[in-house]
């Protein structure tokens, strides 16, 4: 323990705006806000060095929650708005906030190309398989047999694996997590923006409006029983065969993030008139 | 700070006496939503009673924490009634951790609850929020405290039987002591409170209706 008698060290509360959220009773993106600041305040980050940035849905209102620099974009561009924040000023911690609709439906593509590329960012989905926010129609990561008024006997549609997706695209840190343990899943953002390059860290967050029986998910999830590897085709064969359930860092790999040089070759408004000059 | 300053210090009288629970005086009653088992969580390993301190102050701050979230949510569904009861719990599980900041002569705990690892996945004293429902009533919010004191106590009764460090088993003894009483005195209130009755949670217009 540290000693008492040193300043007062940076608080989560000081990353909370003073906004009530608006989410369902109960709701998991309740403790992924508080991971949110409890990650900053482990990091011992400051408000005005971090920017948030979301896209669509319940959990893309997180920016309006903290005090930090925020986003609130369009449906499923979040990592493009905050891939171009982070490459303008690499001085900023950035981190995105998503859900299994805007960031694996919508914002698919982006998803790809954002672990492609490799820009130090920190990417948070917090998955409920479900849209809640439209009223609860079938997600990317919905099973095949949820049977609900909006899909009746279930979509039959095989479920998107974002986690396998993430480390064949290219991302450098892959890790699952579960709101009903904000504290380690504060750890884990803590490690995911400490670790160079595109961080994925996908947030098994009950939608309990909509899928009640999520509630289960707390007796189910349980430490991933090995460590991390740095072998991206061993981590997929891992995660393919678990039942997604297993929560932790499940890669970790050592690719250079993507950042061209700042400043080099920029140009003032009259020279980018000449490029555009008939 | 010495180890035997912190001993006679987090040996003194219950840290939590002081405070007595708020009586609510409307109450009504449920068991419509019983609050869940949860499965009392282990002692951790604490080596000083700075340590037990420490994450006493943590346990009761992240109670805390989780009300005035509880409250939040309430307040925003226009649940006002419960929203009050929750910010009621909120301030009492604060007093009770600025109390022990106060015995141990800290201006702020030497560990930083972003720090504070539990056995199980959240602190013993806070409160499981798939429990709430935003046309929950008061009993049913009385019974989310109760299930939490129960499982306080439970914690520093179970620490107290691990514990080789006399002065932690004493701390430990008085804490559970503080807790049983709350137990007792949440049980009262809820003797007075009315149990909802078997309709409470039904709505003309419920949100989950997608057609």
């Amino acid at each position: 323990m540290s000693s008492p008698a040193a300043a007062a060290p940076i608080t989560a509360q000081a990353f909370k705006s003073d906004y009530k959220p608006i989410w369902c009773p109960g709701c998991g993106d309740y403790s992924v806000l508080s991971s949110f600041t409890k990650a900053f305040a482990k990091l011992q980050l400051l408000p005005q060095d971090v920017a948030v940035v979301s896209g669509i849905g319940c959990s893309s209102r997180i920016p309006a929650y903290t005090t930090c620099y925020g986003f609130h974009g369009v449906h499923g561009r979040s990592l493009a708005a905050a891939a171009g924040l982070k490459l303008a000023r690499p001085d900023l911690t950035v981190v995105v906030a998503s859900g299994d609709g805007d960031g694996y439906s919508i914002g698919g593509n982006h998803f790809l190309h954002a672990c492609r590329r490799n820009v130090d960012l920190t990417y948070v989905v917090m998955d409920n398989h479900v849209y809640g926010m439209t009223k609860g129609q079938p997600s990317p990561t919905t099973e095949p047999d949820w049977d609900s008024k909006l899909s009746p006997g279930g979509t039959g549609l095989r479920t998107f694996n974002p986690l396998v997706i993430a480390l064949a695209a290219g991302a450098n840190f892959v890790a699952r997590a579960f709101a009903g343990d904000p504290n380690g899943t504060a750890d884990l953002i803590a490690e995911a923006i400490s670790t160079p390059g595109f961080s994925f860290v996908e947030i098994l967050s009950p939608c309990i409006t909509f899928r009640p029986e999520q509630r289960e998910w707390k007796q189910m999830v349980r430490p991933a029983a090995v460590t991390y590897t740095n072998d991206a085709a061993r981590a997929a064969r891992r995660i393919m065969t678990d039942d997604g359930m297993n929560i932790g860092v499940l890669y970790k790999g050592e690719r250079k993030p993507y950042q061209p040089p700042i400043g080099k070759g920029k140009k003032n408004p009259s020279d980018l008139e000449t490029e555009f000059a008939l | 700070m010495s180890t035997k300053k912190s001993v006679k210090k987090a040996t003194k009288k219950p840290v939590k006496k002081a405070v007595k629970r708020p009586v609510k005086k409307t109450v009504r009653k449920t068991a419509a939503a019983p609050a869940p088992k949860r499965a009392a969580a282990k002692s951790v390993p604490v080596a000083s009673n700075a340590e037990f301190m420490a994450h006493a102050y943590a346990m009761e701050a992240e109670a805390a924490e989780r009300y005035a979230e509880f409250a939040d949510s309430m307040e925003v569904h226009n649940n006002l009634e419960v929203a009050e009861l929750f910010r009621k719990l909120a301030r009492i599980e604060q007093i009770h951790a600025d109390q022990i900041l106060d015995q141990m002569g800290w201006k702020h705990s030497p560990l930083s609850s972003v720090n504070v690892r539990w056995e199980g996945m959240e602190g013993p004293e806070t409160a499981d929020p798939t429990e709430l429902h935003y046309l929950m009533q008061p009993y049913h919010a009385l019974q989310i405290a109760l299930l939490n004191e129960k499982r306080a106590r439970d914690f520093f009764a179970n620490l107290a039987k691990v514990t080789k460090d006399p002065g932690v088993r004493k701390g430990a003894l008085e804490m559970e002591e503080d807790e049983a009483e709350h137990v007792r005195l949440i049980e009262e209130w809820l003797k007075r409170t009315p149990k909802p009755d078997a309709n409470w949670h039904a709505d003309q217009d419920p949100p989950v209706l997608s057609d």
